[in-house]
């Protein structure tokens, strides 16, 4: 640290004149508080964790004659009910009864890559893809939705869709307690 | 000491730099985990946060704020002095309906914390407060920068379906059918 020189410097009686060698350290102490409190301040204020997102492709409902029929033996459905948890089926709604599940891993994940390979298995070419619906009941929340797009991604789910749930998948999420 | 001096104002000049101050967002949304990975942009962006059923608006332009103020002010009849239409411009993110507006922006800084934000009014009309928003301050942005703005949805986990599916089909009405939904990163795969 430097120290202030206060003992007036300079001359001597008779003596040689000396330039006095003052030292070149400089105090840096309130400087470096300073810097650090800077630091403190910007490392409080900045969002160092930039956001992420998601793309998202809706359809365009507006051309009427771009829509695609869904075939039934290789679309698989997910009713995303309250409580944080959903309904799949296979193929057509009523034809087959609706299994509830968790999300997650051991949940929907594994149900959507077994459907996925049973759909592999049973048809050839361009049909080997299975196609997903999206159908959200208006009791789930945007976790949930957020939850099932990401799965898509996940398990490698090229034709998604969400659509507006029909009046008899509602029933059936009211009879299993999710609505 | 030099050296602690060094590394100190190393590391704040790294902050300054890097610093892009948070915005306070009245809207509270705790995003939802993903493990998507698209970093968001910065520049050019409508974002539309949605917590606690209201739905908040945001562009990231200053004169495309103020360009868009007039227009919905010429709109809805109500007209705005210089002062306001400057604290419009330097306003990040705001919730309130047209009627309100004026009322928010004549507030203190200070105060606003407190003001009631009620929400940008919106229903699946072709006429709702926030569909106006969103189309005049994209109209503004092709005007003024020749671009195009992007949009993405910010809301909160626990919000239902019908609000976010509001907001979505408020969107596909101005033929808009890519976003982008904001998420958080799930370090974690298996939740």
């Amino acid at each position: 640290m430097a120290e202030l020189d206060t003992s007036g410097g300079g001359k001597h009686k008779g003596g040689k004149i000396r330039s006095k060698k003052s030292s070149t350290r400089v105090d840096l102490t309130a400087m470096v508080d300073l810097a650090f409190l800077l630091i403190t301040f910007f490392m409080y204020t900045t969002t160092l964790q930039k956001p992420k997102a998601m793309n998202l492709a809706m359809p365009d409902n507006s051309v009427k004659t771009s829509q695609l029929a869904i075939a039934a033996s290789r679309s698989m459905t997910i009713l995303l009910g309250s409580h944080n948890k959903v309904e799949w089926y296979m193929g057509e709604a009523g034809k087959s009864a609706p299994t509830v599940d968790n999300f997650g891993k051991d949940g929907l994940r594994k149900a959507i890559l077994e459907n996925k390979q049973k759909v592999a298995d049973t048809h050839t070419g361009e049909e080997k893809l299975m196609e997903v619906v999206i159908k959200p009941s208006d009791k789930s929340t945007y976790q949930d939705l957020v939850a099932t797009l990401d799965e898509m991604k996940i398990t490698d789910i090229h034709i998604y869709a969400i659509v507006k749930i029909s009046a008899l998948e509602l029933g059936d999420l009211q009879k299993n307690g999710l609505q | 000491m030099t050296a602690m001096c060094d590394v100190a104002f190393l590391l704040l000049t790294f902050f300054i730099l890097t610093a892009k101050p948070k915005i306070d967002d009245p809207s509270h949304a705790t995003v939802p985990p993903s493990t998507y990975m698209i970093p968001v942009a910065d520049a050019n962006m409508i974002t539309l946060s949605v917590g606690q059923d209201k739905v908040f608006f945001s562009v990231s332009e200053q004169d495309v704020r103020k360009e868009a103020l007039g227009v919905m002010g010429a709109k809805y009849g109500v007209s705005f002095t210089p002062e306001e239409q400057q604290r419009f411009a330097v306003t990040p993110i705001f919730g309130v309906p047209m009627a309100r507006l004026k009322a928010f922006l004549d507030t203190e800084p200070t105060q606003l914390k407190d003001f009631p934000q009620t929400g940008i009014p919106s229903d699946t009309t072709n006429n709702s407060e926030l569909y106006n928003w969103i189309f005049t301050a994209r109209q503004a942005e092709v005007g003024l920068h020749q671009k195009l703005l992007n949009v993405s949805i910010k809301a909160d986990r626990g919000e239902l379906y019908p609000k976010v599916n509001e907001v979505i089909s408020i969107l596909g009405k101005q033929k808009l059918f890519k976003f982008d939904l904001i998420t958080s990163l799930k370090t974690a795969s298996n939740k």
